[in-house]
């Protein structure tokens, strides 16, 4: 292979990237104009999602799926952002090197299994719990946030665990020469010193549970309602597309389109604001 | 001494968030281990789908995760390839890097409906070429950091000493830099792999599934993920027995490319 072919061909595939994510944007918009002509941005605020008897068309409201995916994502967020502050705290300032490395390969073991498990295993033996201790169906917008939090913790801790190890042993010594505890090095030093990246795990971590299809899938109910108590079943974006996207017909599939775009343009916002802001254009 | 109370709390907090992070690990592989060894006949991997067994599926899985590989590693290396050692330091690159690393996180579901847009509602009907290239860009962004970043330990003096020898530019790629990084990039494709080959929401409605053994992927092709997503759900016994072993068998695979892919790594250091 000549250098110049070489040379296209490597530039060709970098460029694959920014045709894939412009492509998926223009297909989702195009497939939703329909719905998009129909509803206009009420959609985001209607909870209504009816097709008409012919199939044909309907009232189709993004509301119920939205307001599913923020709360889901928002009991994930609230339950695993401790534990994975915790655990990173555990990682690098309490544990042996030789238990931190064990430890570490349990959690990014428990980030490798598929989400589907998690589904699999929080509808049998989570759900249950779930229902004998706090009450409700089982299935829900609890479980599904607390198993969607077991899955975002392997990822949010280990990104913190490796901000926090970039803190200087300098600083931290002159902090523990001065008298401070671990725990006020940690808070006073080490914290100030990873922010940006402890920051930018959560937003990332935010984005992977606001798109997670599969767990929350087997887990959230798949029911088109409002819920009124944290138990109640629910659906998200995602679930709904997993669900009931291969059916739909005409203007029900456009306001499905619809969803996938909203969805996407939002994790897009969330993903590039962690990188830019929070973790900086490294120089490699 | 109020100080060293708090000290000992919060440090007594972090122990208990990874012994209840390690925990959760143990109690799914137990229960997963359980239910799963104790579903799994001899028939599970000699019986397609249709006759109570997965035989079908994994074959199917392990194709398309494999004909993705074949689409994604020569792709995502090459770009890779371009980020560090063409453009490196030029807009462009940085540009492209960023937007990769935002494709590595854009949800898994919104692109099972991009490519339904694409190759299943304009060819008429599910079929496996879908749900393989879901899965390659599932799979290309990962490649794209794994290469680029490992090409950034290679020592340009690696790099100069190739020059030196009048070696020309993509010589030097192939035969010094990339043979300097293979070990991280193997390991990279390795986890990769691991990663699509137990998705389930890019395949849902682009190859679907099939109960019968093919190998035609013009068709709707056998998954094992969005088998036990069906499975799961239905409400006989045998059913949910065959979604166990399958949990458990796909479990183990994707656990064990892991780990073959962090012992590769710890070999050469």
């Amino acid at each position: 292979m000549s250098g110049k072919l070489f040379r296209n061909f490597s530039f060709l595939s970098a460029t694959l990237s920014f045709f894939l994510l412009v492509g998926i944007f223009a297909i989702l918009f195009t497939y939703a104009q329909d719905a998009m002509h129909a509803f206009g941005i009420d959609f985001l605020f209607n909870e209504t999602w009816e097709a008409d008897e012919d199939d044909e068309g309907g009232v189709f409201g993004g509301f119920i799926p939205i307001v599913g995916t923020l709360l889901s994502t928002i009991i994930a967020m609230v339950i695993a952002t401790p534990l994975a502050m915790g655990i990173a705290i555990f990682l690098t300032e309490i544990a042996s090197p030789k238990i931190s490395k064990g430890v570490s390969v349990a959690i990014e073991l428990l980030a490798a299994i598929p989400s589907i498990i998690y589904g699999m295993w929080g509808l049998f033996y989570f759900a249950p719990i779930v229902q004998k201790t706090v009450g409700g169906d089982g299935v829900g917008l609890l479980t599904a946030g607390i198993v969607l939090a077991i899955m975002i913790i392997p990822f949010m801790a280990s990104i913190t665990r490796d901000s926090m190890n970039t803190t200087p042993l300098v600083l931290k010594e002159s902090a523990y020469a001065m008298g401070a505890t671990k725990f006020e090095v940690i808070k006073d030093v080490i914290m100030p010193y990873a922010k940006g990246g402890i920051i930018g795990s959560i937003i990332l971590a935010l984005g992977r549970a606001l798109g997670e299809t599969m767990a929350v899938a087997f887990l959230i109910g798949s029911v088109m309602s409002l819920p009124h108590r944290i138990t109640d079943p629910t659906t998200s974006i995602p679930v709904l597309l997993a669900n009931n996207f291969a059916e739909a017909q005409d203007l029900e599939m456009s306001a499905m389109y619809y969803l996938a775009l909203v969805l996407f343009v939002v994790s897009f916002v969330i993903i590039s604001a962690a990188k830019f802001y929070f973790f900086g254009k490294k120089a490699k | 001494m109020n100080r060293l109370f708090v000290n000992k709390l919060i440090l007594g907090l972090s122990t208990l968030s990874a012994v209840i992070g390690i925990g959760f690990l143990f109690w799914i592989l137990i229960t997963l281990s359980y239910k799963g060894i104790t579903s799994i006949h001899w028939s599970t991997f000699t019986n397609d789908l249709v006759e109570g067994g997965i035989r079908n599926l994994l074959v199917g899985q392990f194709t398309m995760a494999i004909l993705a590989s074949f689409l994604a590693v020569p792709l995502g290396m090459m770009a890779g390839i371009y980020l560090r050692e063409y453009g490196h330091g030029s807009k462009l690159a940085s540009v492209i890097r960023n937007l990769s690393d935002v494709m590595m996180s854009a949800p898994s579901i919104v692109i099972g409906v991009f490519v339904f847009a694409l190759l299943v509602d304009p060819f008429g009907g599910y079929n496996g070429w879908a749900g393989i290239v879901a899965l390659a860009i599932m799979m290309i962004p990962i490649i794209i950091s794994t290469t680029d970043n490992m090409l950034a330990l290679v020592p340009k003096e690696l790099r100069e000493a190739g020059i030196a020898l009048g070696g020309s530019k993509h010589k030097i790629i192939l035969q010094i830099v990339i043979k300097a990084a293979k070990v991280g990039i193997t390991t990279g494709i390795l986890l990769s792999f691991a990663r699509i080959i137990g998705e389930t929401a890019p395949l849902l409605f682009t190859s679907a599934n099939n109960q019968f053994f093919t190998m035609d992927l013009n068709g709707q092709f056998p998954s094992l993920t969005v088998s036990i997503y069906n499975l799961a759900t239905y409400p006989d016994e045998a059913s949910r027995e065959l979604a166990w072993a399958a949990s458990f068998i796909l479990t183990m695979i994707v656990l064990c490319i892991n780990l073959i892919g962090r012992f590769v790594i710890r070999n050469k250091k």
